[in-house]
């Protein structure tokens, strides 16, 4: 592929990402609504897009974040000028991705930027229906539910940090130890 | 990437063991592509059809089906309160009697406006049409999110069924939306409660026409706002409101919304002093934030790879 993204990306990681953005949009649009407060449920796929941000900077990010966002807009049952997650989600990936140059990843960061990513995420994507007069909405109710989405993002984000980075963090140190103490 | 830092010096570990594309800024180059192919994308999908449309229904092909499967695979979890709270034979017994419930429901909630429109028939030659509709069953798989600010859900029933955009979707409590677009295997439906849906409606005792609109909320703050198109008739607090529709020269529904479906019933009525108008704010009979099962209005005899249920109840 010409794509400069892919430079660096071996195939099967490519599938990998893929793979995630697909679940992530399928749960987002099957599993979570049935816990949703009011319509409103993690945004997983920018979950993902922050993740990559924060593994692997900017410029994976912002190619995901475009690919991934384009996706949202076109699959069922989305029904809004696409391209404007395309746009959304491409910043996100640019933000998350400085966060990793300027910041060591802790968790406490991981949740931080999880919560600015989410509020610049939905805030971009509101802002260009208006812009575009593609949502009726009205932004009082459009702001409600951008709140919303930032603390349904961060507690989600929480709750993988707590099932996933803390055993992953563990067994790491166990490794490491492992290591030096064969040294 | 493990060798070469290998041969770097122990004490000069880098924070990020990764390659240095992925740390710096992004080549501006390709920070001004996907911005241009963002905006690109926006400007192609204005208007009503779009060279978008394909790619939709493209990317639909595929995650309806997906979407149809992660569905079925949860249901019988997300039905487990439902286990617990009675036996199986009670459940099938509820079913059925709040079936027949809504149904009776339903009948009420149009006989006045059978009853006018049996009067305004009175004295054609021609037969006048039951209400009766011939349903193609289908299942809410996907719910589109309200960060998308927009009220929109995926069904499992595409044009293989026999669907196509426009038609009228139902269930047991009333009108639930219409077909945005449609894939082999699935649907998009446009809800009533949208902020860019209107639908035609009329009040059933007055048969007083005017047009819904909805406001973009779901759940139990759902509500919708009527304004009649004669202004200076006052609504009243629980009227009634059914579709106004279309029905063709055959008797086969046509246009988007079909006529005489329930719709919700009037809660307050306000007057404006300022537009001189009223408008009133009717509570929809369909709770959309537990939508399972829905009903298409399709013409009867529809070609279907699935059953059928006709107009007087049969199943084809």
């Amino acid at each position: 592929m010409s794509d400069p993204s892919v430079r660096g990306s071996s195939p099967a990681r490519l599938v990998l990402v893929a793979a995630a953005v697909v679940a992530a949009l399928v749960l987002q649009t099957t599993v979570f609504p049935h816990l949703a407060w009011r319509g409103v449920v993690p945004d997983l796929v920018l979950l993902v897009v922050v993740a990559a941000g924060l593994a692997r900077g900017s410029h994976h990010a912002m190619v995901l974040g475009f690919f991934a966002g384009a996706l949202l807009d076109l699959a069922p049952p989305a029904d809004h000028v696409a391209g404007r997650w395309a746009l959304a989600l491409m910043l996100v990936g640019y933000v998350a991705g400085q966060v990793r140059r300027e910041a060591a990843p802790s968790v406490g960061v991981c949740l931080a930027t999880v919560a600015a990513c989410s509020f610049l995420g939905s805030s971009v994507f509101a802002l260009s229906g208006l812009v575009l007069q593609d949502s009726a909405a009205s932004i009082p109710d459009q702001l409600g539910v951008v709140f919303v989405a930032v603390v349904w993002d961060v507690l989600f984000a929480a709750l993988l940090a707590a099932l996933v980075i803390a055993p992953v963090r563990r067994v790491r140190h166990r490794t490491q130890t492992d290591r030096l103490a064969r040294r | 990437m493990r060798l070469s830092r290998s041969r770097r010096p122990l004490g000069a570990v880098r924070r990020h063991d990764h390659d240095g594309a992925g740390d710096g800024h992004p080549p501006r180059a390709l920070v001004v592509a996907l911005v241009l192919a963002c905006v690109s994308l926006m400007l192609l999908d204005r208007g009503d059809d779009s060279v978008i449309d394909p790619a939709r229904r493209a990317v639909g092909e595929i995650v309806g089906p997906a979407q149809s499967g992660v569905s079925a695979a949860i249901r019988p979890v997300v039905e487990l309160p439902d286990f617990f709270r009675s036996r199986e034979e009670m459940r099938a017994e509820l079913a059925s009697l709040e079936a027949e419930n809504a149904g009776l429901r339903t009948e009420v909630r149009t006989s006045d406006y059978r009853r006018n429109k049996l009067a305004e028939l009175e004295g054609l030659t021609s037969a006048a049409e039951s209400l009766g509709y011939a349903l193609l069953p289908a299942r809410v798989v996907g719910l589109g999110s309200s960060q998308t600010f927009s009220n929109t859900v995926t069904i499992d029933a595409g044009s293989a069924s026999g669907l196509a955009p426009d038609m009228t979707v139902v269930n047991n409590d009333g009108l639930v939306g219409r077909i945005l677009r449609v894939t082999r295997t699935s649907a998009t439906v446009l809800l009533l409660v949208d902020a860019d849906s209107t639908v035609g409606g009329r009040i059933g005792e007055s048969m007083e026409l005017g047009f819904l609109q909805g406001r973009g909320v779901i759940g139990g703050a759902a509500r919708l706002d009527l304004e009649l198109l004669d202004q200076r008739l006052v609504p009243s607090k629980g009227d009634t409101v059914v579709t106004w529709g279309s029905i063709g020269s055959e008797g086969e529904p046509s246009g988007p919304y079909v006529a005489g479906v329930p719709i919700g019933e009037v809660v307050s009525v306000y007057s404006s002093l300022r537009e001189s108008s009223q408008r009133a704010v009717i509570d929809p009979f369909v709770d959309f934030s537990e939508l399972d099962l829905v009903g298409v209005v399709v013409p009867s005899g529809t070609r279907s790879d699935r059953a059928v249920v006709e107009a007087d109840g049969s199943l084809r």
